[in-house]
């Protein structure tokens, strides 16, 4: 102790004149840092309702509400935040796919209902809802993966050469780390057409549990060997993670998943079903809906026949679909395992030919069809009967069947679906020169994103705006084919621009084959004329129920002749539903006929 | 350090248990009287409250009782994915939140094999040592207020509120920063920032020169805080004693050095003993880390890379399965020890995280036994002295 401690302290009485540190509220305010974690904002029309910040929030503070439809990618929800349970940690805006959340810098809030502080963020009126400042998600800083795991693939100046399936497959390691990017929302089941339940099979895949992986699959799904490499994936075309760069490459997930599983473990590993009931059900066409439907059948105790005009079973799966997209052995994998289990699949047996419709009507308690789109439709031009004029599903059907095509050194494929990629790569497999043209634009193409880009990558020329006009015998080629330029002219709101010729714009390509590859129709000639009378039909397609019940109660029909996304997976959805159907219509509704 | 066998010998204090070396004590006689201090009284540290049994003005027995801020956080994060648990973990020391933050991720990320990229070390030491700063300030005013000097208290406790504007600025949060995560840290420096900080010390450090006035050399302050609450450096490993407390009684003990974490290695400082281990020793140990603590941020402001990422990918945490293993990380924090033990058993919730908070041993055992014989009056002081905060006892 010494004098010093006496006077020392009294040296910072200087303090009393310093101005007051305090803000003088609420006369001053003080804003919140650019970054302050304050009110939460949405921008509910980019926000798509995944559910992500829900998952996340360790206080289950917030709810996703609906507040507007739901439409494809989006539920329709809203997260709806509980400011009685928030801690403010910003994770929901960390994880968010779309980036839509974020927080304002705003941080007073008097009420005196304690109700108010339940809200949702940028639908309901709030002063913040526009701030410009406050917490978001750091460039650099992400907790979601965007970027896909590469396929392993061959490249264009391989796959050309051969059939090779050109998609390899991942690895255990591949499939796990692409897997582990999914963050189970289920838009992607919603948009399904099958419902798939793909966040479960994801899951089973990052638990390294493929048996349970394959049970998930066949639940909705009984050809997931050619489904996981041929599915047009609307799934993947909402994937809330396709928000932050790339979608999961779920198609190719459910592929992984039944390549690991040889074909002789699936009986130890999925349901047997029920056991027989006695009841006959009788399949026309064996392509995916068909099949679909003979499986579901199978498994409610259905006994199932399944009549097919072709060779072989699978229908476009086999015979619409090249080998280096699905190789056949994998269409067998499906089709084997449904044949196991007892459905009696008759090849090469024609309906109305082969057999008589009223037989099979008569035979069964129920009868689904699944006929398919058979008739191609022309190009309606002069000189679309000289030799060398093949159509697209025509010269398939041929490769399929072992024959080679006469398709000389080049060849013009006109149309833009998957059918018209499929000629394309196909004759470029033979070695021709191949031109594709297509009326509209590149983005109004129907065939799927990465087939119109491997085309292209294999060396086939995409015309687009391009309209055929008339097909003459060549001079040094077999043909020549002119076309004229098209100009996209709007056809009203809410329509798509359609293509008119510019007068004058003839240009001429001499070819040895010109492909037509624009669309077919179905062919109902098989149904007697009195039943077809009985079913009705709107632009061409069978009209039916929810459950793929025709006007005539006892015939249900589904695949690409009744619903208009004309996929694979759309016809399983309508096998599996008009199983279903069948099974109500049998057990049910003729239980309580008798009752009555 | 007064020998409680030698007073008892004097007739105003009762007789010692031999045994449990307890006093032996009629409340009835007249002579005693209980009193709480707490949970609610400005004398004690957060929420916990003494149990002192007094003889006139001289306490004879303390009892600490803890269980008013029990929030379970040890349970709750064995129900929560590790992410899930990072919003959590802060919470378990309010004034200095950052070594829970800290530790968590530096857990997680030693179980999963993760490597933090060089920027993130450095930030995370950056925030660790504003955080020091920050509960130092406010421990000042705590130690100055329990001796009746409350207006250094306001000095601190608003250039405490000027360190927290830093961190509003760097992670949005004043309180609960939520910065440092697993993987690295959630955001860069916002532009100017080393600046802002240097701006924010130059005054800290005018205020801790008047603080060095008022407090370390003053008379009242000195009377009362030298000999109170002595720690023996023989008591330092009895009792587990990390940390100022440690260090107040001239033991060298600084995790930072001994085992250097994060880019404690590439920073020049030494660690800071006195003599004494009184409260006054104490507080001067502490009063010199504040000072270190700012030495140390404009050292890493200096040194630290201006390039590179933040952040390291961490794998989908929705589903983060952390591999099967155990491991205890632990850090200096301004009281000692901080500690996280943790156990994963390879699924996506931890199976069991411990912390180690230095308040545990200070506050209870060390607490129980220094108070005897200290006046009443000083009990709060001493208290302080030993810098506890409950959360983290009861965790």
């Amino acid at each position: 102790m010494s004098l010093k401690d006496i006077v020392a302290p009294f040296s910072v009485w200087k303090r009393a004149f310093e101005k007051p540190y305090t803000n003088r509220k609420p006369l001053d305010t003080r804003p919140g840092a650019p970054r302050y974690r304050g009110f939460h904002i949405n921008a509910v029309d980019t926000c798509i309702g995944c559910g992500t910040c829900e998952e996340i929030c360790q206080n289950e503070a917030i709810d996703l509400v609906p507040v507007k439809e739901t439409r494809h990618g989006d539920s329709g929800l809203r997260p709806k935040i509980d400011y009685g349970r928030c801690c403010w940690c910003a994770l929901c805006v960390d994880i968010c796919p779309t980036g839509s959340l974020g927080m304002s810098n705003e941080y007073i809030w008097i009420d005196d209902d304690p109700e108010v502080f339940r809200f949702i963020p940028g639908y309901d009126e709030k002063s913040w809802n526009h701030a410009e400042l406050g917490y978001r998600r750091a460039e650099g800083y992400d907790l979601l993966e965007g970027q896909r795991v590469g396929m392993p693939m061959l490249s264009f100046e391989e796959s050309r050469k051969s059939f090779v399936e050109m998609v390899q497959g991942f690895s255990a390691e591949q499939a796990k780390a692409e897997a582990d990017r999914c963050i189970a929302c289920g838009i992607c089941v919603a948009t399904c057409p099958a419902h798939m339940k793909v966040p479960e099979y994801i899951k089973a895949i990052r638990d390294d549990n493929m048996a349970e992986g394959l049970k998930i699959v066949y639940n909705a799904n009984p050809l997931p060997a050619s489904c996981g490499r041929v599915c047009s994936h609307s799934c993947e075309y909402v994937c809330a993670v396709k928000h932050k760069g790339e979608a999961l490459s779920i198609r190719w997930l459910k592929r992984y998943i039944i390549d690991q599983i040889y074909l002789g473990d699936y009986q130890k590993i999925l349901d047997e079903g029920e056991p027989d009931n006695g009841k006959r059900v009788a399949v026309i066409g064996s392509g995916p809906g068909g099949l679909s439907a003979a499986y579901y059948l199978r498994l409610l105790g259905y006994q199932v026949t399944v009549y097919d005009a072709n060779e072989r079973a699978g229908g476009m799966l086999r015979y619409g679909i090249p080998e280096y997209r699905l190789p056949y052995d994998q269409v067998d994998k499906d089709i084997e395992y449904i044949r196991s289990l007892g459905v009696d699949i008759r090849q090469n047996t024609r309906i109305g030919a082969d057999v008589d419709f009223e037989v099979v009507y008569r035979d069964h308690d129920a009868l689904f069809f699944s006929t398919g789109l058979t008739d191609p439709y022309g190009l309606d031009i002069a000189g679309e009967d000289l030799p060398g004029v093949l159509s697209g599903l025509g010269m398939l059907d041929d490769v399929t069947e072992g024959r080679k095509p006469d398709l000389g050194a080049s060849v013009v494929v006109v149309g833009g679906g998957n059918v018209a990629m499929d000629a394309a790569r196909t004759s470029r497999r033979y070695n021709a020169e191949v031109t594709i043209l297509y009326r509209r634009r590149e983005e109004d193409m129907p065939a799927d994103d990465e087939e119109i880009h491997e085309a292209q990558g294999e060396g086939c020329l995409l015309i687009t705006q391009a309209i055929p006009l008339r097909i003459e015998k060549g001079d040094t080629t077999r043909l020549k084919l002119f076309w004229g330029r098209a100009e996209m002219v709007s056809d009203g709101p809410g329509r798509r621009p359609k293509p008119v010729l510019i007068e004058g714009s003839e240009e001429v390509i001499a070819c040895d084959t010109v492909i037509p590859a624009i669309g077919q129709a179905a062919d109902y000639s098989f149904l007697p004329e009195e039943t077809a009378a009985r079913l009705t039909f709107k632009r061409g397609y069978v009209e039916v129920n929810e459950f793929h019940q025709t006007a005539e109660e006892k015939i249900f029909a589904g695949g690409d002749i009744a619903n208009p996304k004309r996929d694979a997976i759309s016809a399983i959805a309508n096998g599996h539903s008009a199983a279903k159907g069948i099974d109500i219509y049998l057990r049910l509704l003729q239980k309580e006929r008798a009752t009555f | 350090m007064v020998d409680v066998k030698q007073n008892s010998q004097r007739s105003k204090f009762p007789p010692v248990d031999a045994v449990t070396g307890k006093s032996r004590y009629n409340l009835l006689s007249g002579k005693y009287l209980k009193i709480w201090q707490g949970p609610q009284h400005p004398g004690i540290t957060g929420n916990m409250s003494l149990e002192l049994t007094v003889c006139g003005d001289e306490v004879i027995e303390c009892k600490t009782h803890v269980g008013y801020l029990h929030r379970g956080f040890e349970k709750l994060m064995e129900r929560r994915k590790y992410i899930q648990c990072f919003p959590l973990v802060c919470r378990i020391c309010v004034p200095e939140p950052d070594f829970n933050e800290y530790l968590f991720a530096a857990g997680a990320e030693e179980l999963a094999g993760i490597e933090v990229p060089e920027k993130a070390l450095w930030y995370r030491t950056l925030t660790l040592e504003m955080a020091r700063l920050a509960s130092f300030l406010m421990w000042i005013g705590g130690q100055a207020g329990a001796f009746g000097m409350a207006t250094i208290g306001q000095w601190t406790v608003t250039m405490r509120d000027y360190v927290l504007d830093l961190f509003e600025e760097l992670s949005g949060g004043r309180i609960y920063h939520m910065y440092i995560i697993p993987g690295g840290v959630r955001s860069d420096l916002p532009a100017g920032y080393a600046r802002r900080v240097e701006d924010t010390l130059v005054m800290i450090e005018k205020v801790l020169k008047d603080i060095d006035l008022a407090m370390m050399h003053n008379a009242v302050f000195k009377k009362r805080a030298v000999g109170l609450g002595v720690i023996t450096p023989g008591m330092v490993d009895e009792y587990g004693i990390t940390g100022p407390n440690a260090r107040g009684s001239g033991i060298r003990r600084d995790i930072r050095k001994d085992l250097p974490y994060l880019v404690y290695d590439q920073l020049d400082f030494d660690i800071i003993t006195e003599e004494g281990g009184d409260a006054y020793a104490r507080t001067r140990v502490r009063m010199r880390e504040t000072a270190q603590s700012i030495d140390l941020i404009r050292q890493m402001l200096r040194k630290m890379p201006a390039e590179g990422p933040f952040f390291r990918k961490l794998p989908n945490v929705l589903h983060w399965k952390v591999p099967t293993g155990q491991t205890y990380v632990q850090a200096e924090c301004t009281r000692g020890e901080y500690g996280f033990f943790m156990v994963s058993d390879g699924t996506e919730l931890p199976r069991r995280i411990y912390v180690r908070g230095p308040s545990y041993t200070h506050a209870v055992t060390l607490m129980e036994r220094l108070a005897v014989h200290v006046n009443i009056a000083d009990t709060a002081g001493l208290m302080v002295s030993l810098h506890t905060y409950p959360p983290e006892i009861e965790r």
